[in-house]
């Protein structure tokens, strides 16, 4: 088995398989968006509360789930990254950090687009809107100490100490700023009230997030072929590569 | 370093670095009157009156311990690595998370403990009663020394680096924004006459935790730095 790992991990079958990964993600990504996109923009009901604007959501909560996803298999990557030097998990790893920092970003914006009609304001301090809002700081932190590093490999070893520590906080940082918010905020916050979600929105939802999680996992493999590409330019097999094209 | 071992070690290393704040004792003072500046500010910026100075207090002094923390942080690694004594540290036999413990505990009485002793005046300024003087104090003594800690992995994972003081913030002050709301929350029950064991624990629990896991952290960080 550990020559199997073994075999998965080196750049050269990493940059083979992953080639074909990342084309079925795509197609799968594809696939699950068109009939979700359309289950979500005209087969569901507007809801009885929200009306039309309750479409937002099939858009922000699989980007929201992304965003959390992300991190964690950014930590989870980059720690073995670490642990056992496989170049491969790393290249992932830096892959992660901007796809997942988008993610927020888009968890961030179409929630303050849903939230203008809803609440009335494009920002509310709410919990989750707070939480996730750190979660971007931490990416862009994650992001600006491995762009700080020259060295590629103490770049790698340190951005995985910083995920590590970033995962043991984000639990502590998201029950204090739920623990804040109910202190100071009370019964006030609105929020989405499903107590049972009816099929009709959850088909289109469920859609949604296969297809931005397949989605999410062809462009992580898409990003973490060029650098490994790249962070092997030296060795034999891509100067192969590249003159094979050549020729 | 008279006496060997490791409690010997990392006497030593507390030592010296209090000597070494103590013969540059100006830079002491920077962030304490940072501190009092910033906190100077909020009135100037908002208004006097007594009963939103009261409101935000809380607030402000713990921001402000914050920001100070942050100024002072990038000393506690940065001329030791410079002029290579951290190196030899990491040399030496002895556990690198424990010289870091003790560098973080010396630290801590140089910039945080100061803190803790002026607080009790800018509070006073800004209106706090007697009670939530008590507990800004309370806060503070749990809260700065989880700021080092902290702040320790930062400096860790940037001392190699020309020009680590705007990315360390970037990198520590998310990790803060737990202590800074268990703090401020902590002062501004005990000024509405409310418990604040609960928050006073929570902030306890961030310490010991943090006393356990960040020198580790800290120590590997550093590791990388060197290398």
């Amino acid at each position: 088995m550990w020559t199997w790992i073994h075999r998965l991990a080196s750049p050269k079958t990493f940059y083979g398989y992953s080639a074909r990964a990342a084309r079925w993600l795509w197609v799968v990504a594809l696939l699950l968006a068109l009939p979700g996109l359309y289950m979500a923009l005209f087969w569901s009901p507007p809801d009885y509360q929200q009306g039309e604007s309750v479409r937002i959501m099939y858009i922000h909560v699989p980007a929201a789930w992304l965003s959390m996803f992300a991190y964690v298999m950014m930590a989870g990557a980059a720690t073995t990254g670490m642990v056992w030097r496989i170049k491969v998990s790393t290249a992932v790893a830096n892959a992660c950090a901007p796809v997942g920092a988008w993610f927020t970003v888009l968890a961030l914006a179409t929630g303050s687009l849903w939230g203008k009609p809803m609440w009335g304001a494009w920002w509310v301090w709410d919990a989750r809107l707070t939480s996730e809002l750190i979660l971007l700081f931490l990416y862009l932190g994650y992001i600006a100490l491995a762009n700080a590093i020259e060295d590629r490999d103490t770049a790698a070893r340190a951005t995985a100490i910083l995920a590590l520590v970033g995962l043991v906080n984000i639990p502590i940082i998201h029950y204090s700023v739920e623990w804040w918010n109910t202190l100071h905020q009370g019964p006030t916050v609105t929020k989405l009230d499903k107590p049972s979600i009816h099929l009709s929105m959850l088909s289109p939802l469920l859609l949604m997030a296969l297809s931005f999680t397949a989605y999410f996992g062809a462009v992580v493999l898409r990003r973490a072929r060029c650098e490994v590409l790249e962070r092997e330019r030296r060795s034999g097999w891509v100067r192969e590569l590249v003159e094979g094209q050549d020729g | 370093m008279g006496n060997s071992g490791l409690a010997g070690m990392l006497t030593a290393t507390l030592r010296r670095d209090l000597l070494l704040a103590y013969r540059h004792r100006t830079q002491l003072a920077n962030p304490l009157v940072f501190f009092t500046i910033v906190v100077t500010l909020f009135p100037l910026a908002l208004n006097p009156e007594p009963q939103l100075l009261g409101t935000i207090a809380p607030g402000v002094v713990w921001v402000a311990a914050l920001l100070a923390a942050m100024l002072s942080l990038e000393e506690m690694f940065r001329s030791d690595f410079d002029d290579g004594t951290l190196e030899q540290v990491a040399l030496s036999p002895y556990p690198l998370s424990l010289v870091v413990l003790a560098k973080v505990a010396a630290h801590w009485l140089v910039s945080g403990l100061p803190l803790l002793l002026l607080a009790p005046l800018l509070g006073v300024l800004l209106r706090l009663d007697t009670v939530a003087l008590g507990t800004l104090v309370a806060t503070l003594l749990l809260g700065t020394p989880v700021l080092s800690l902290i702040g320790a992995i930062g400096v860790a994972l940037t001392v190699g680096l020309r020009r680590g003081g705007v990315l360390l913030s970037l990198l520590v002050l998310p990790l803060y924004i737990p202590v800074l709301i268990f703090a401020a929350g902590a002062v501004s029950n005990a000024q509405a006459g409310l418990e604040v064991t609960g928050q006073l624990a929570l902030l306890g629990s961030i310490l010991a935790l943090s006393v356990a896991l960040a020198p580790l952290a800290a120590a590997a960080a550093l590791r990388i730095s060197l290398s």
